[in-house]
């Protein structure tokens, strides 16, 4: 057992990570689908959106063949909706809500046909915006995720310029160092960036790390107006006894590797252990498996009732051949030589619902364990709470505080997305964009 | 089992079901094919003098992904010699005795060119013929086809010519390009035809290209007016058969039924509207003949529910059911009601109601579905929301009467009865 890279071809590399969305083959297709949709009036599907995508409109609008019309009403609410057709837990958002679920029947197809419309738009490059002439603003935003490229999109279509600093070397953040690469491809995340960049107005400084390369002050004096789109990122830690052994990793970096690197240079176990059941935690199994691992087993201290992923995702990872070990918890991981040799987790029972509602787990006293050389963390991610502090930003355990429009404490400094929410869906980051652009653009007084 | 065998003016068919002159029924090995297929009878496409064709000749009107909702063609009557078309007629005859032959016919417009056709055609052992008065394109600048049968005074005379000949049952098939086809029908009827039918396609153009800029179809950059058919056209076809069932002199001959029959349900149609049977074009030529299985066996469960034992219990059964507007009973009232259990929250009932007729739905709002209910006092009954609803059954009309007695609007107006006041 050894934790090693190389293990597949290139061949194999491409294959496991290749897009697993299925497009429509051609114009029919899309027709066939977008015209079973009925057109509902104040749509269930629309409402189900954070970002309220006029779905019947976009949907109506390919049945129409105005498919540029169709790419336009998406990004007018959802500048990253090419990318959200990909990533969106969709089950229970917008395809959730398709009254064709209420008759027993398939849903609308939304996310495949925004796909088809989204995808078009980027590859063909159509500039479905135009920006209003320059009205001198000045906009730092400090992120190149969804929630800042959505706010910066927003101001900039009002003319305003906008300046986004980026501790990375590219654009997207989540998206393109998050989320399963089979999901959306490297390849797309840098044509979405750059779709959202053509609108012009828009300069995204790379490698530009808050608290490190530059500082909130410092972007208050030189800009109108800072938003803060930092998102979350620290692994949340198990605080059990052999974390610190070699081959206990977190997921987030695991990702992040897969993202950056490339496949081939990516460690993997011959049998790992995912410690949660969150949509990262899916991520980080599935890959671990399209890496080469032999055996990946995901361990969750409740069922499948209380998971936060949805059933899609958890088939993902069950047709990858993931194995699922309900009610276990991390208690111990062991080693031999510095090295992971076994993970013993404690058997949980189900107890009272706990805050969040979900019934928590109690332990048993029981034990079972499993010969591992790879632990990855998925139990969650931590906000940046010391950088948050250190900018005297008002703030919950690290996440900041706003209104509904993204103003903080600071004047003249807003935020939104992850580092305020603590953590939820891209396209919730996007709806957080809008709103602080629409809070900086009062504050402007535009 | 109900008995679904035909007879039109002593013309015997296994089935109601007669294949309409057309591309269809222009050669021998098509009409085989289609007897095969268990096809009742059919009009042969129609003889003349022989034709020169175009290329391209159809084109469709597609609806929200359904292909071929209506059709059109700029075909003439048949292209073929003569005497191939007789010779093939009298070897079907012989393969199929029991089935009805029917030869559509359109001579040049003059008496002894009909008398002549007449007679060539009659010697091939056809059982009936049927006179073109309808085609709407391509003939009519030569005179012929619908500007015969837009002019009753011409049609009665060329009625008249054949009459004197002809020793089979004659049935003259009217135009729908007319206000109406009453005075056509009327003129046939008194010029001694045994029968109608109707209708013809209509005069269209079924779309431009908006690449091109050409309508369809495109016949080398340019196009011409067609004849337009198919289930789009049905409608239109119901009504001018009603007219016809209606009239006390044309409901005395035998009606056949043409204009986007497709299915058993729409040949019912027809037939409780006043024709003795159908004819179809545009179904077949979407499906292929097999669809004649279906249209047979459907109508044979149809009577049975229905306790109908031969196809005269039920021909012209709603001829009576139509009526003048002002004799309808305006103390009829319904109002829609919702089946919340049904309801899938869509919203379409809502919007209808809202933008385009009297505001009686409500909308309480919810996330992400909301609840709408009737309005019933706004509620005028119009059946609009029951129409736009996806849910079979979810929105029902409920009858709430104004009041016990009938009353007409003539009624209303005597009686100086309140006006709305909204």
């Amino acid at each position: 057992m050894s934790i090693t890279n190389f293990r597949l071809t290139t061949e194999q590399y491409d294959e496991n990570f290749s897009d697993i969305h299925p497009p429509f083959e051609n114009l029919t297709a899309a027709l066939v689908e977008a015209n079973r949709c009925i057109f509902c009036y104040d749509a269930p599907c629309m409402k189900s959106c954070p970002t309220s995508i006029d779905v019947p409109k976009f949907i109506k609008q390919i049945a129409t063949e105005n498919i540029k019309g169709s790419a336009h009403t998406i990004f007018s609410s959802n500048i990253m909706g090419g990318g959200c057709s990909k990533v969106c837990p969709v089950e229970k958002l917008c395809e959730g809500a398709c009254v064709y679920n209420l008759m027993e029947e398939e849903p609308i197809q939304i996310a495949r046909l925004q796909r088809y419309s989204t995808e078009k738009a980027i590859k063909e490059k159509w500039p479905l915006f135009t920006r209003k002439p320059s009205n001198g603003k000045r906009v730092a935003v400090i992120g190149a995720g969804p929630a800042g490229l959505s706010c910066a999109h927003v101001l900039s279509r009002e003319g305003v310029n906008v300046t986004v600093y980026e501790k990375e070397a590219k654009g997207g953040g989540l998206m393109t160092y998050g989320i399963a690469a089979y999901k959306v491809t490297p390849e797309f995340c840098e044509d979405e960036v750059q779709y959202i960049l053509s609108l012009g107005g828009i300069e995204i400084k790379y490698n530009q790390e808050l608290g490190k390369n530059v500082s909130l002050t410092e972007l208050q004096s030189q800009y109108d107006a800072v938003y803060m789109g930092i998102g979350v990122g620290l692994a949340r830690q198990l605080a059990i006894p052999g974390e610190e052994l070699d081959g206990v990793v977190d997921a987030i970096s695991f990702i992040y590797d897969i993202r950056s690197k490339g496949y081939n240079q990516v460690k993997v176990g011959d049998k790992v252990a995912v410690i949660g059941m969150g949509m990262t935690a899916i991520d980080a199994a599935t890959q671990a498996k399209r890496l080469g691992a032999r055996e990946v087993t995901m361990l969750y201290r409740r069922t499948q009732e209380e998971m936060p992923c949805t059933e899609v995702e958890l088939n993902i990872a069950k047709l990858d051949g993931c194995k699922i070990v309900w009610l276990a918890t991390p208690k111990e991981v062991l080693g031999a030589d510095g090295k992971v040799t076994q993970l013993v987790c404690s058997t949980t029972v189900l107890g009272e619902p706990d805050a969040s509602g979900r019934r928590s787990p109690v332990d048993t006293g029981e034990t079972i364990t499993l010969d591992v050389d790879m632990v990855i963390k998925a139990a969650g991610q931590m906000p940046f709470e010391k950088l948050v502090v250190e900018n005297a930003l008002e703030n919950k355990y690290g996440k900041i505080v706003t209104d509904g429009k993204g103003v903080t404490s600071i004047a003249g400094v807003f935020a939104g997305g992850d580092c305020v929410n603590g953590g939820k869906e891209v396209v919730d980051a996007v709806q957080a964009g809008k709103d602080g652009a629409a809070g900086i653009l009062d504050y402007l007084g535009l | 089992m109900a008995d679904i065998s035909a007879d039109f003016l002593g013309i015997k068919s296994p089935n109601p079901f007669w294949l309409a002159s057309a591309p269809p029924t222009d050669k021998k090995i098509n009409v085989l094919r289609a007897f095969e297929a268990g096809w009742g009878g059919v009009v042969w496409k129609t003889l003349g003098s022989q034709v020169k064709n175009v290329s391209s000749r159809y084109s469709a009107v597609d609806y929200h992904g359904s292909r071929v909702m209506g059709f059109n063609n700029i075909e003439l009557i048949s292209d073929r010699p003569l005497d191939i078309n007789l010779r093939e007629i009298r070897e079907v005859l012989k393969e199929f005795p029991d089935r009805a032959m029917i030869v559509s016919l359109m001579a040049d417009n003059d008496k002894q060119s009909w008398h002549d056709l007449i007679k060539r055609v009659e010697d091939t052992g056809a059982h009936g013929l049927e006179l073109n008065f309808g085609c709407p394109h391509g003939m009519t600048e030569r005179g012929m086809g619908a500007a015969v049968g837009q002019d009753p005074e011409i049609a009665r005379m060329v009625v008249e010519w054949v009459m004197e000949v002809a020793t089979i049952p004659v049935i003259t098939k009217l135009t729908p390009n007319v206000h109406s086809v009453v005075p056509t029908g009327l003129a046939s009827v008194l010029g001694g035809t045994n029968a109608l039918s109707l209708i013809n396609t209509i005069q269209s153009v079924t779309g431009v290209d908006l690449d091109t800029f050409v309508p369809n179809p495109n016949v080398g950059g340019k196009s011409a007016f067609g004849g337009y058919c198919g289930p789009a056209v049905k409608p239109i076809a119901l009504k001018f058969l009603t007219t016809i069932a209606q009239n006390e002199i044309t409901r005395k001959v035998p009606i056949s039924g043409i204009g986007g029959v497709s299915t058993w349900k729409d040949a019912v149609e027809f037939m409780l509207l006043g024709a003795s049977n159908v004819q179809v074009c545009t179904a077949v030529m979407k499906h292929g003949f097999r669809i004649v299985e279906d249209m047979c066996e459907g109508l044979s469960y149809w009577m049975d529910e229905k306790g109908f034992t031969k196809l005269d219990d039920f021909i012209g059964k709603s001829v009576p059911t139509v009526t003048n507007w002002e004799d309808l009973d305006i103390n009829y009232h319904i109002v829609a009601n919702i089946n919340q259990d049904k309801c899938v929250h869509c919203g379409l009932c809502y919007i209808a109601c809202e933008d385009t007729s009297h505001q009686s739905i409500a909308l309480d709002y919810g996330k992400p579905y909301n609840k709408y209910t009737i309005k019933e006092e706004e509620c005028v009954g119009c059946n609009l929301c029951k129409l736009v609803c996806p849910v079979d059954d979810c929105i029902t009309m409920v009858e709430q009467r104004k009041a016990p007695e009938y009353m007409n609007w003539k009624d209303f107006q005597r009686l100086g009865m309140p006006l709305n006041d909204h």
